[in-house]
């Protein structure tokens, strides 16, 4: 059986996420408030949404880092919500970047990205290295190999970790605010690498605050607040002409951060 | 006028220094020295000594220590985690064993293991076993909560990454967590080592062969025969032959475990 593969024909076809009624609380906090929604293989969906919204939570409930309450979330043919299914197995397919890198400090740059491959999906060295040096070059970095991650710029390091994930060769990329760490100069790098891999066909669910990001790169935007999606559709709609007051003030005062805080 | 903070400094800077010297000078003047040096530091007697405080007892200190740590830091590390467990009676029992082997005298265990334990099940440990399972069991109760604090002090976003990848709840402990926390925690478990190389004196309680002599009952009865207190003075500077080493080995590991260690994990201890 070859583990590259395997999985990830599982459920060609149909949506590759579909959530279903998914609730998720936090002790008497009440997080996400019955969720919806599907992506299909090789869109891109941009969440988007004020802080406390849940759009971190939901993002997190896809690959049950946060165990959900109710209701169900298919990825790429595992039913995750399902007791019974090998957890491990299914997140191999879901590529995840963390807002805070995440990056194995212990390790170099090289063996952050071969030590799951080896060890998860038992590919040998040589095979692991290859592919490893494949997405270091593709993300830029095919220089910085050998080094540490705490010699790295945090945009460097955003972007390891990034070919770190696509070194398992995922059907689908989670991305949890992956340049609200940055500097602002070190943004533009991450989002180019994120848009190439978008250009590439990579089925993507990002939580963002770049909303000319969204605009430009997402098929789909999802306007998150109070633990439900207010609103959803093409950027166009969503972004440049917002059917909800909600999404309207949300948008106003990311858009005229200056302005809005005049107001407040 | 009033002193100005810098000048003020200064001043008591020089006070300290005075005391210093007053302390030095009075050491010297009123120390006895001709006897001091008779009964400390006769290298005659210190010359008899050898070559056995060498090639028995810093060997054997060496022997009794390595082999205690190296059972501490395993039961250590099964203890860390139960501690860190999610099943409850695990927590309890790790608990109960840190808080006792912690809090009684190292004394006690190896009066326990060697006369409680013959006397209650009929087994006798050689001495070798003896050592290492007193000082194992002494020492594994310290490793265990270092070891712990150490896990804990891996963010864990380490190990959300490392199962974001596919990796099962033990191997990114054992793949991602530990070797962190390990680094985290070389420094204070040096410490600990340095502690047993002492606490291995208390073999002697058993009654020991010549050959299994270390350091300190090898000085002491070394103080017997010469009848001189020289022979303790020479052992107790041969602890020092293994304790400093050891402290600059941690230092060393501190700083290049400093190097690599992003600034997330930067440990103040």
């Amino acid at each position: 059986m070859s583990a590259d593969t395997g999985d990830a024909q599982a459920a060609s076809g149909g949506p590759i996420v579909e959530i279903t009624g998914l609730n998720k609380a936090f002790g008497m906090l009440e997080v996400l408030k019955g969720i919806d929604m599907r992506v299909e293989r090789g869109e891109v969906v941009c969440i988007i949404g004020p802080s406390g919204s849940g759009k971190s939570t939901l993002l997190r409930c896809v690959n049950v880092l946060e165990e959900p309450n109710a209701g169900s979330v298919v990825v790429n043919g595992f039913e995750l919500t399902d007791p019974d299914v090998d957890i491990d197995r299914a997140r191999r397919s879901i590529g995840m970047v963390f807002q805070a890198f995440n990056l194995f400090g212990h390790l170099s740059v090289l063996d952050n990205l071969t030590v799951a491959q080896r060890k998860v999906l038992k590919r040998d060295a040589g095979e692991a290295e290859r592919i490893a040096r494949e997405n270091l070059q593709k993300v830029g970095l095919a220089e910085k190999a050998g080094a540490m991650p705490e010699q790295l710029s945090g945009g460097q390091q955003q972007r390891v970790a990034i070919a770190r994930a696509l070194s398992m060769q995922p059907a689908v990329m989670l991305f949890d605010e992956p340049t609200s760490a940055l500097d602002p100069e070190l943004v533009g790098d991450v989002l180019g690498v994120m848009r190439q891999l978008a250009d590439e066909g990579m089925t993507m669910l990002v939580v963002t605050h770049e909303m000319q990001f969204a605009r430009e790169v997402a098929d789909k935007v999802l306007f998150m607040d109070g633990g439900v999606i207010v609103e959803s559709g093409p950027p166009a709609k969503v972004i440049a002409d917002p059917a909800e007051d909600r999404t309207k003030t949300f948008l106003s005062r990311v858009l005229n951060p200056v302005h809005a805080s005049e107001t407040d | 006028m009033p002193m100005s903070p810098r000048k003020r400094a200064q001043a008591f800077r020089g006070v300290q220094y005075a005391i210093l010297v007053l302390a030095v000078a009075a050491v010297a003047f009123f120390a006895n020295w001709e006897q001091l040096g008779n009964a400390f530091f006769n290298l005659e007697a210190m010359s008899t000594q050898f070559p056995g405080v060498i090639t028995t007892a810093l060997v054997n200190t060496i022997i009794y220590t390595g082999l205690g740590f190296a059972l501490g830091l395993a039961v250590g590390l099964v203890l860390a985690l139960m501690k860190l467990s999610s099943v409850a009676p695990y927590r309890w029992i790790a608990t109960v064993y840190i808080e006792f082997f912690r809090g009684v005298p190292a004394l006690l265990v190896f009066i326990a293991l060697g006369f409680g334990v013959p006397l209650a099940f009929q087994i006798q440990f050689d001495t070798y076993s003896t050592a290492a399972i007193a000082l194992g069991l002494v020492g594994s109760a310290y490793i265990a909560e270092t070891l712990r604090a150490g896990i804990q002090a891996v963010p864990k976003g380490q190990v959300e990454a490392a199962r974001s990848l596919g990796m099962s709840q033990s191997r990114a402990t054992f793949t991602v967590v530990i070797p962190q926390a390990f680094r985290i925690i070389l420094p204070p478990l040096t410490n600990e080592l340095i502690l047993l190389t002492k606490d291995s004196s208390l073999i002697y309680l058993l009654g020991l062969l010549g050959t299994e002599y270390e350091l300190a009952k090898f000085g002491r009865e070394g103080m017997n025969a010469t009848n001189s207190m020289s022979p303790i003075l020479l052992a107790g500077l041969c602890y020092l032959l293994i304790t400093v080493p050891l402290g600059y080995l941690s230092r060393y590991l501190e700083r290049r475990a400093g190097r690599k260690r992003d600034e997330g994990l930067e440990v103040t201890a």
